[in-house]
């Protein structure tokens, strides 16, 4: 172990915790005045529920000796619940830094992961519904998914993909569960018949901003050391949030005239999201592709939501999950083995893309199951006369804005 | 007494506020409004969705003048808010029957 490689580690437990008020602040500034307590809380209270569960058995189940079904790792055991065993060593790991801050820095990804689905329920969603879904869909989800690609599991081992920082974790994994659970949720009142305008562009700006800054401990941290690889997800990061805001906001005017203060910084989190996944095996160059065919397809992929008439409030499905299925594929052909040891090559696409077509069902039809029972136990939907007079006094008895003070 | 009320751009707000204070009155109030005329909306574009936005802002100004004064005060701001342009919006004078200050109890031009 050394001193070097932990102390940048434990920055980049901090770094990624952060984006989980960044990304609340982003969508929070997204929804109307009157909701935006409550968007804020659903994201916030990931860091409650999540941080409990993974503590209890989610670390343990995701990254503690494998199951295996034939050769193929399926989830963890539970030797390491309640992280009673960690001790001060590495010897659970073999990284070198201890593993406490190993199961730290995991756990910042199991937080942010179901925070991220809660933006495409904005603004009708309950919240007891959707504490109690966080909960179940951390452990029957990104648990069992975090697994397969990082704890060990058949993604990693018989499939071979790559996902250096959440490609398939945390990004098609969420926006998966997302386009499931608005399926369910059904669209809010008034969804494509009158103007639902966001309250504050400011704080949905100032949000992008934080999580632009903690992805550097997202893919920089995802290196699991202070090294060169770490530096290049760096490079890699920026120039692929810088290209795809640039193009976003180009295919922005080219098609409505103006550039938008929300399409830029929807564009830099779509280059952030491709990026994540290939951040450690591509070369600048490479990520500056990455970021323009993100920053563009994810422009156009907002579309979709009007055509299929899912109401996914604040495109969850087009910046996430379209996003990191181009990281993923796209990674296959344009790893260098100078940057992450891996070439791309036919043989990798294919690699990938079986991987995102398992994290794309897996996490969609387990989450719409989820989102059903749910429904029919305890409702996961607010009454329309809450939903019409707004979740924060309605559910959470405050109110974000006064008449005065 | 009168209470003048102009519906006006915004924009219009400073020059209109300092041309008043050369007239001689000794306040005014301004506040953030929206609304529609024949001005009717705009579009605004977010991530790619257009709305069709009807209500438009404005500011409305209130002054508390005499009956002497009203005439400069009206024609000041009718001249000071023209644009020429659609959505340079209006001017309304009401009577007004009373005027209290409150710290002092003066009541009617005395209180202006």
């Amino acid at each position: 172990m050394e001193s070097g490689h932990t102390a940048w580690l434990l920055t980049s437990c901090a770094l990624v915790l952060l984006m989980t008020p960044g990304l609340a602040f982003f969508y929070g500034g997204m929804v109307r005045a009157k909701n935006v307590l409550g968007m804020l809380m659903k994201n916030y209270v990931a860091m409650g529920i999540v941080t409990i569960l993974w503590i209890l058995v989610g670390a343990s189940l995701a990254f503690s000796g494998s199951t295996t079904i034939g050769d193929y790792g399926v989830i963890g055991n539970f030797d390491l619940w309640g992280l009673r065993d960690l001790g001060q060593s590495n010897d659970h790991f073999g990284l070198p830094y201890p593993d406490n801050v190993q199961m730290m820095f995991q756990l910042t990804f199991a937080i942010i992961t179901p925070a991220l689905i809660a933006g495409a329920i904005a603004e009708r969603m309950k919240f007891t519904a959707w504490a109690v879904f966080i909960g179940i869909w951390s452990l029957l989800v990104y648990v069992p998914m975090t697994h397969w690609v990082w704890g060990g599991g058949f993604i990693a081992s018989n499939i071979e993909a790559l996902d250096f920082a959440g490609g398939l974790v945390v990004h098609i994994n969420a926006g998966a569960a997302a386009l499931a659970l608005i399926m369910v949720l059904g669209p809010r009142i008034g969804f494509r018949k009158e103007a639902i305008r966001p309250h504050s562009l400011p704080l949905t700006i100032l949000g992008a901003g934080i999580l632009w800054f903690g992805w550097f401990g997202f893919n920089g941290g995802s290196a699991l050391a202070a090294n060169a690889a770490a530096g290049n997800a760096f490079l890699t990061t920026q120039v692929a949030a810088a290209t795809a805001a640039t193009a976003w906001i180009l295919a922005e005017a080219f098609t409505h005239g103006k550039p938008t203060t929300l399409g830029f910084v929807s564009g830099a989190v779509a280059g952030l999201v491709a990026i994540t996944p290939a951040a450690g095996f591509v070369s600048p160059l490479g990520a500056m592709l990455l970021g323009l065919v993100a920053g563009v397809v994810c422009f156009y992929a907002l579309r979709l939501k009007f055509m299929f008439n899912f109401d996914d409030s604040l495109d969850v499905v087009a910046v996430h999950l379209v996003g990191g299925i181009i990281g993923s594929l796209l990674l296959g052909v344009l790893a260098e083995e100078a940057y992450g040891g891996v070439a791309g090559s036919m043989d990798q696409f294919v690699s990938q893309a079986i991987s995102v077509v398992i994290a794309l069902v897996y996490s969609f039809s387990v989450t719409f199951v989820i989102a059903k029972v749910l429904d029919m136990v305890m409702g996961i939907r607010v009454s329309e006369e809450e939903e019409r007079g707004g979740l924060d006094l309605a559910l959470h008895e405050e109110q974000a804005y006064g008449f005065v003070e | 007494m009168k209470l003048v009320i102009a519906y006006i751009n915004p924009f219009r707000l400073d020059e209109i506020r300092d041309a008043l204070k050369e007239t001689g009155v000794s306040g005014l109030t301004a506040i953030n409004a929206q609304g529609f005329g024949r001005q009717s909306g705009h579009t605004e574009t977010y991530r790619g969705a257009e709305y069709e936005v009807d209500m438009v802002p404005k500011v409305r100004i209130e002054v508390l003048v005499d009956d002497v004064l009203a005439p400069a005060v009206i024609d000041t701001i009718e001249r000071t808010a023209r644009t020429g342009s659609i959505g340079d919006g209006k001017i309304a004078v009401i009577p007004v029957e009373d005027v209290i200050r409150i710290r002092t109890g003066e009541r009617g031009n005395d209180a202006l």
